[in-house]
């Protein structure tokens, strides 16, 4: 049975900004599924906030919106659109959680428009708690497996209370209805962490519902993903393990496919299970994953719970198996049958079948705890990793020694030098799961640990436990040798040994292990992941390295261009340079190569086999990026390798791949030198006569002193050679500048503490550029909204800027082509200015592309990645313009008066984090960048595009209602005016009595709210932190106090976050929220594609 | 339960194919020599289930799962008596069984049934290889069994072919049992045994129906003397088109009109006796991902395959035969082989894959219940 005829055009629903538990493999997922809509020939309409996506590239959709993913924005795109349906199950629990909620209100029936890929029946059934209970139990009565944990359903903290004796006491498991991620779920032992879990999860449930359910901590964690068409054909396509039994978010655990350690009963038993379910639970079509926990003691299974749409490990399930899940779903969803579609990797057999792998599969997750210090590293059953590598090798110790090298991460990789430590203290440590146990896990082996305490310490299984010790064992092997030779480089090498773990345990150098190693022969030969072990041939190149005897790399004769990906998502290097990478494909493609992507990140559009012409799913080190380049070399001429789009990641690698006579086109590896070396940098200022904060760099606190004592306070101080702002702070005085340096454990006189002036009050702005030795194109430039000291990555910003005059924009367009010609750029450059004064400060510079590509491309409708691809190629700006890539005319420093104003908002992921003590993790801003993802709001005037940011982001601001200010001294004076703005639009001001008096003298009355400090009134007068909890508080105005102090502003701060109410913490942000409410009061907030947009920029350039 | 560490497991090995391709690794399971066709298997679990299946008799299988042998050998599991398999290749065997039913390791059941094995080839390799080329005789050689590679590569090409090899009467029982039905008894069922799976009587018992296995040589009055309401015909090795024996039978039962089901080979012998032909396929089926469509239904099912040997019937139309018309109900969809065939004016249908999947999914389990329609259909009919 062919596509339905009754539908013609399609609304899909992103899943918004990258937050935790929900990331890139939305992006991943929606741009297949669009992708796929489109060529069925339906007009696709998309809405999805969040800007680093490839999907809400304007040619992936017919119509795109950027709009914040709320009902009301969702309303208004279909009362403009008319969809005849809409595809909720592609967007994650954002996008079902939308159409539910639009289901619920009528608005779907009051516009005819037709859910697909899920009726509202099945997504309540899988995702309701007390339904889905419903669900296991009929599965049982028909088939005779498969049970829920026993559990309770609790409205009220009483119940939660009940509940625990019913279920026969301590510990037991929190899950709270209707939240993503597991967020707010966690294990109670004692009655305290049961108030407090509770008492959250409560609050973040939408329905108010929490589950308590028996504790089953050490058992077997499973995954399978499912996938059903409307002729009830059901195909399992993937099962997945976890390496960390239960207990650990499954996102968080180190996972393994296909399964390990069931016997092929256990297994049907749990395939039986997972498709009575899917019937039961009523999925029409598309896909859905199930979670199950298998008692290690004699086989007992536990349903955990299912999700009825794609999810985080479909992404993983369908980079693992080369089985395209959300591509399909799609295609089911129009009214496909799975016999009719191909499988595009054999082309020939349809994808109604199961996968079959000949290789394993290892998914590593990757955390951020060091930008939390304060947050409680414990993993638990609330999500709290940032990012993921997964890595193919021909045996599990292959791949799992391949994913940890691909986190990147100093210390993620066994060690097998020096001393091991206390076995007792080791096993001790390996009993709390935590970022890094199966490093502690070595050591214990290490120490002498057998397998029965290694079990009886983390409950992994002995399957597992005994591959580590097989790593032990060939490290002692390695260790022991008199010479490397052949024999045993190859085995270490099949057993995942890297280059630079060999040299360790040696005392070498890693070139010097590889060249031996490659004079010896030992090198990898390329697989193909192709779906069926090998039983058909694959059509699609699709690779990953193994030490095995034959590869599959096929002679190629156009010149190859290998781009680099940028490894796992991490805070500061996100999707964004994934957007970048894939663009780089396209237009490489476009203009006549062969490309060839390079990365390990399973949750991104760069690692879909349908992006480049071939795909390598490997480590991005040194090591493995030479042995892929060696190998494509013997394929056929290569053009160049691009370092400069992935980030930081491939960045590094740039100078040693020149080294080993890789040909590195684009911006040097000496100009990227010259542009993150301080030293040479300096003098590229220097030379062109730009100004630099003051600075100096110490390596002591005398010496630290001195140069602060020079430059004055506030100083900005911050370790060498770091990302993301890592430990980076703002100092205001002598004594914490004192205890800064003696916390600071990475400074040492190799690694000097830089000093900087801090440039307050300053306006920071950022500008994308392109380069190519002889023109420079401004991309755009960005005005942040909160001032210089702030991480970029963590500020909303606007562009076109909007207090920058045309004057300031010259300048900023000479020193950016001063600086973009000294340093040697071809391609993207990305650098920070701050204007203080009138003096324009340069602040950093990058020779690649920034994490603000996509946004600045979307707002000025110009592809910058793709044209930076093309430069490193050698095409020249002009070029280009002739060629239509970048406008005919002007630049994006030149947008026309009413281009529309862009907002970039980011966001931040501090619900998922607590302290040891189980209290929230404070919110304040500051030069460390700690935002998981972004959001853009677009429109015409600047307020309405900021009040839109809000909504993607964190929910609407509110129009009316009770505004608390309590700000820093520091901020008395610029609090007053929107205050006052404020006031006008109805607001009741709230305000602790310091503020409240500043607001009094200029004649603006605010209730006097006591302070946390202060308790509760002797009449029962509620304090602040009191009266956010009881909702009684709309909007709240907190700048911090200096730093370090854990002050009310704490207390409040994370009550806001809590009870999720807007939180401003800069006046820079307030003078900006009081400007989006004046729109929204104005009303008349509509909606408008990116293609309308950009059809208007155009026409006005032209 | 023994540890075997590092070391352990050293001696080389050879797999040498008739075409003169080595591949060399590790002895695994028992050292020696073997001999026997090689094949690959693609499922990802059931590894003890295989190894046990009658149908492998005088192969080598070639695991395409790298790694093999996690869960250890239990003492359910089996599909008969014995490992049939003549010699097993895998890439990367445990060292360390883990699950709650194992009472040994795979090595250790391989070395006590005195299998020969080899590990640490690249069976990928060897794989494609074998699809390029299609299935072809092959030997493993370890320890004293080592020689020259010519020398090796002549004892492989020295070595019978599957085609046209009858191997059923080696793998079937020679003694008639019955397995007693689950609960109630409903119907009798005389099962012939070419090679069957324990599974397959149990999937027919627990349906209340009480299985006589008899003997592959089992004639017409064997089979009616125990007045059975159904006639079974089960899997097994070998080349079909040397079933004379069973393929007579299978005319008897079919003249006679008593409901008929086959499996696998039963199937093969049921295509022969309508007056189709068999035939090699170049590389087989053998996995437990296999889509096969039931033409009657639409709907697809993910099977358990194992069959070398396919019927050559026509897909598009139905067929004139001597026991009226009939039709090709199943279908894979990967290569459009026959997978299943049925007759339009009579009681009787088989398939070429295992509703009884053990090892594989239960997809197809519906096709006992189609049987057990059959005989109530023929029940009521006579009563």
């Amino acid at each position: 049975m062919p596509k339905r005829t009754d539908i013609q055009s399609v609304l899909v629903i992103g899943s918004g900004p990258i937050v935790i538990g929900q990331a890139a493999e939305f992006d991943y997922s929606g741009t297949q599924a669009c992708r796929v809509l489109k060529s069925e020939g339906l007009r696709v309409i998309l809405v999805n906030s969040n800007p680093a996506t490839i999907m809400t590239d304007p040619e992936i959709a017919d119509a795109t919106y950027v709009e914040p993913i709320t009902p009301e924005f969702v309303e208004k795109i279909i009362a403009k659109e008319r969809p005849d349906a809409l595809l909720p199950t592609l967007g994650g629990q954002t996008a079902l959680n939308t159409a539910i909620s639009m289901h619920e209100q009528g608005v779907l029936e009051k516009y005819g428009v037709e859910l697909i890929g899920a009726n509202v029946e099945a997504i309540n059934k899988g995702e309701d708690r007390d339904l889905f209970k419903g669900v296991v139990e009929e599965v049982r009565k028909k088939i005779g497996h498969g049970e829920s944990a026993r559990s309770y359903i609790c409205h009220s903290m009483d119940d939660v209370l009940k509940g625990v004796e019913e279920l026969g006491g301590y510990p037991v498991v929190v899950r709270p209805s209707f939240t993503m991620g597991g967020a707010g779920s966690g294990f109670a032992h004692d009655e305290e962490e049961l108030r407090r879990i509770a008492g959250q999860g409560l609050t973040l449930s939408p329905t108010t519902e929490v589950l308590l359910e028996e504790s089953i901590l050490g058992w077997k964690e499973y995954e399978l993903e499912l996938m059903r068409d409307k002729n009830d054909n059901v195909v399992v396509v993937c099962s997945i393990e976890n390496f960390d039994p239960m207990g650990v978010h499954t996102g968080d655990s180190i996972t393994v496919a296909p399964s390990m350690t069931l016997t092929d009963r256990e297994y049907q038993i749990l395939r039986d299970v997972g498709i009575a379910i899917i019937r039961e639970v009523g999925v029409d079509t598309g896909g859905c994953n199930i979670q199950f926990a298998v008692n290690p003691e004699d086989g007992r299974v536990i349903v955990i719970e299912m999700n009825p749409r794609v999810s985080r490990s479909s992404a993983l399930a369908s980079k693992a198996t080369g089985f395209p899940i959300a591509k399909i779903a799609a295609k089911l969803a129009v009214g496909y049958t799975l016999d009719e579609i191909p499988n595009d990797i054999t082309e020939k057999t349809p994808a109604s079948f199961e996968p079959t792998l000949d290789y394993v599969v290892v998914k590593a997750p990757r955390f951020a705890f060091e930008k939390f210090p304060s947050a409680d590293s414990t993993l638990t059953t609330t999500m709290k990793s940032v990012g993921e590598a997964m890595a193919i090798g021909r045996n599990f110790t292959e791949a799992l020694q391949k994913a940890l090298r691909s986190l990147e991460k100093k210390g993620s990789q066994f060690t097998f030098v020096g001393e091991p430590g206390d076995k007792a203290q080791l096993l001790e440590e390996a009993v709390r799961p935590t970022d890094g146990r199966i490093n502690s896990v070595m050591q214990a082996i290490r120490a002498g640990a057998t397998r029965e305490e290694v079990f009886d310490a983390t409950k992994i299984d002995p399957w597992f436990v005994d591959q580590l010790f097989l790593i032990k064992e060939i490290a002692d092997e390695l260790a022991a040798t008199e010479r490397l030779d052949a024999g045993l480089l190859a085995e270490a090498k099949r057993h995942g040994f890297s280059d630079a773990q060999i040299a360790e345990i040696r005392g070498l150098r890693e070139d010097v292990v590889r060249e031996v190693r490659q004079a010896l022969g030992v090198r990898p030969v390329y697989k193909t992941v192709d779906t069926c072990a090998a039983e058909f041939a694959a059509k699609t190149p699709y690779f990953y390295s193994s030490y095995d005897e034959e590869s599959e790399v096929a002679e190629r004769e156009k010149p190859a261009v290998i781009i680099l990906g940028s490894g796992p998502n991490r805070i500061g290097q996100g999707i964004e340079f994934d957007y970048s990478c894939v663009h780089a494909s396209f237009a490489l493609s476009d203009a006549g190569y062969e490309t060839i992507m390079v990365n390990c990140n399973p949750e991104t559009v760069s690692t879909d086999y349908d992006t480049s012409d071939r795909l390598y799913f490997e480590p991005l080190t040194l090591e493995d990026v030479l042995e892929i380049v060696h190998a494509e070399a013997q394929a056929g001429p290569i053009a160049g390798v691009i370092v400069q789009l992935g980030g930081q990641t491939p960045l590094g690698l740039a100078q040693a791949l020149k080294n080993n006579g890789v040909p590195v086109v684009g911006t040097p590896p000496e100009a990227i030198h010259a542009a993150e070396d301080r030293g040479a940098f300096g003098q590229v200022l220097a030379e062109a006569g730009l100004p630099a904060p003051k600075h100096g760099t110490a390596t002591t606190f005398a010496g630290a002193k001195a140069i602060a004592d020079e430059i004055g306070y506030p100083v900005l101080v911050r370790p060498s050679y770091v990302l993301g702002g890592r430990g980076m702070e703002i100092v205001y005085d002598e004594i914490r500048l004192a205890s800064y340096i003696e916390e600071s454990t990475e400074i040492s006189p190799s690694r000097p503490v830089l000093v900087d002036r801090f440039l307050d009050d300053a306006i920071e702005i950022d500008v994308d550029a392109l380069y190519d030795g002889e023109e420079l194109y401004l991309g755009g430039v960005m005005e942040h909204i909160e001032e210089a000291g702030i991480h970029s990555g963590d500020s909303a910003c606007a562009l076109p800027p909007i207090t920058l005059g045309g004057f300031d924009i010259k300048r900023l367009r000479a020193s950016t082509e001063a600086i973009a010609k000294g340093v040697g750029v071809r391609g993207l450059i990305n650098i920070q200015f701050a204007m203080a004064g009138d003096i324009l400060y340069v602040l950093e510079a990058n020779p690649r592309a920034s994490r603000t590509v996509p946004f600045t491309s979307k707002a000025t409708a110009v592809p910058l990645a793709k044209a930076a691809a093309r430069i490193s190629l050698g095409a020249t700006v002009a070029e280009l313009r002739a060629e239509g890539m970048l406008p005919k005319h002007g630049d994006g420093g030149t947008l026309p008066m009413d281009a529309p104003i862009s907002v970039k908002e980011a966001v931040m992921p501090w619900s998922r984090f607590r302290d040891i003590h189980g209290r929230g993790v404070d919110t304040v801003l500051g030069p460390e960048m700690r935002s998981t993802g972004e959001v853009m709001g677009i429109d015409s005037v600047f307020g309405t595009a900021y009040a839109k940011s809000q909504a993607g982001a964190y929910g609407p601001l509110p129009t009316k209602g009770r505004a608390f200010i309590s700000v820093a001294n520091r901020d008395k004076r610029s609090m007053i005016f929107p205050a006052r703005e404020l006031v006008a639009h109805g607001f009741e001001l709230f305000a602790t009595s310091g503020t409240a008096e500043v607001l009094k003298r200029n004649g603006l009355n605010a209730t006097v709210v006591r302070k946390q400090s202060e308790g509760e009134g002797p009449n029962g007068e509620k304090t602040i932190v009191q009266l956010i909890h009881d909702g009684g508080v709309d909007l709240i105005v907190n700048t911090p106090y200096g730093t370090g102090g854990r002050l009310d502003g704490y207390e409040i701060r994370t009550a806001a976050v809590a009870r999720s109410v807007p939180c401003l913490t800069t006046v820079q942000a307030l003078a900006a929220a009081v400007q989006g409410i004046d729109a929204l009061n104005r009303g008349d907030v509509g909606v408008r594609s990116l293609q309308e947009h950009a059809e208007r920029l155009t026409a006005a350039r032209d | 339960m023994t540890t075997s560490t590092r070391g352990a497991g050293k001696a080389p090995a050879v797999l040498v194919l008739e075409d003169g391709r080595i591949f060399r690794g590790r002895a695994y399971g028992a050292v020696g020599e073997t001999f026997g066709e090689a094949v690959f298997s693609t499922g990802m679990t059931g590894y003890q289930e295989t190894l046990t299946d009658p149908s492998y008799d005088r192969q080598i299988v070639v695991a395409t799962a790298p790694q093999i042998g996690n869960t250890g050998w239990n003492d359910e599991d089996d599909e008969s008596g014995r490992i049939w398999v003549s010699g097993y290749v895998v890439r990367d065997p445990a060292r360390v069984p883990s699950n709650w039913r194992a009472r040994r390791s795979l090595d250790e059941e391989l070395v006590a049934q005195g299998v020969v094995g080899i590990s640490g080839i690249d069976t990928r390799a060897l794989t494609r290889h074998l699809r390029e080329s299609g299935s072809m005789r092959s030997g493993i050689f370890s320890g004293e069994a080592l020689a020259a590679d010519a020398e090796l590569v002549a004892r492989v090409q020295a070595q019978p072919h599957m085609k046209g090899a009858s191997l059923y009467e080696e793998v079937a029982t020679k003694e008639a049992y019955v397995v007693p039905a689950v609960g109630e008894k409903k119907f009798t069922v005389a099962a012939i045994d070419l090679g069957i799976k324990g599974m397959t009587p149990h999937r027919m018992a627990e349906r209340g129906i009480e299985v006589h296995v008899l003997p592959a040589t089992a004639t017409e009055e064997d089979v009616y003397a125990v007045a059975p309401d159904g006639v079974f015909f089960s899997n097994g090795p070998g080349d079909p088109a040397t079933a004379e024996g069973p393929v007579a039978l299978m005319g008897a039962v079919l003249k006679r009109r008593t409901p008929l089901f086959g499996i696998c080979f039963g199937n093969q012998i049921l295509g022969r006796a309508l007056g189709f032909g068999t035939y090699k396929l170049k590389y087989g089926h053998r996995g437990i991902n296999q889509p096969v469509q039931d033409r009657t239904t639409g709907k697809v099912e993910v099977t358990a395959h194992n069959h070398g040997f396919a019927v050559d019937a026509p897909l598009d139309k139905v067929s004139d035969t001597p026991y009226g018309r009939a039709e090709v109900s199943h279908v894979c969809l990967n290569d459009q082989v026959v997978e299943g065939l049925q007759l339009l004016d009579q009681p009787a249908f088989s398939v070429q894959y295992h509703p009884e999947a053990a090892a594989g999914p239960h997809d197809a389990a519906y096709l006992f219940d189609r049987f057990v329609s059959l005989m109530t259909a023929e029940g009521a009919q006579r009563a």
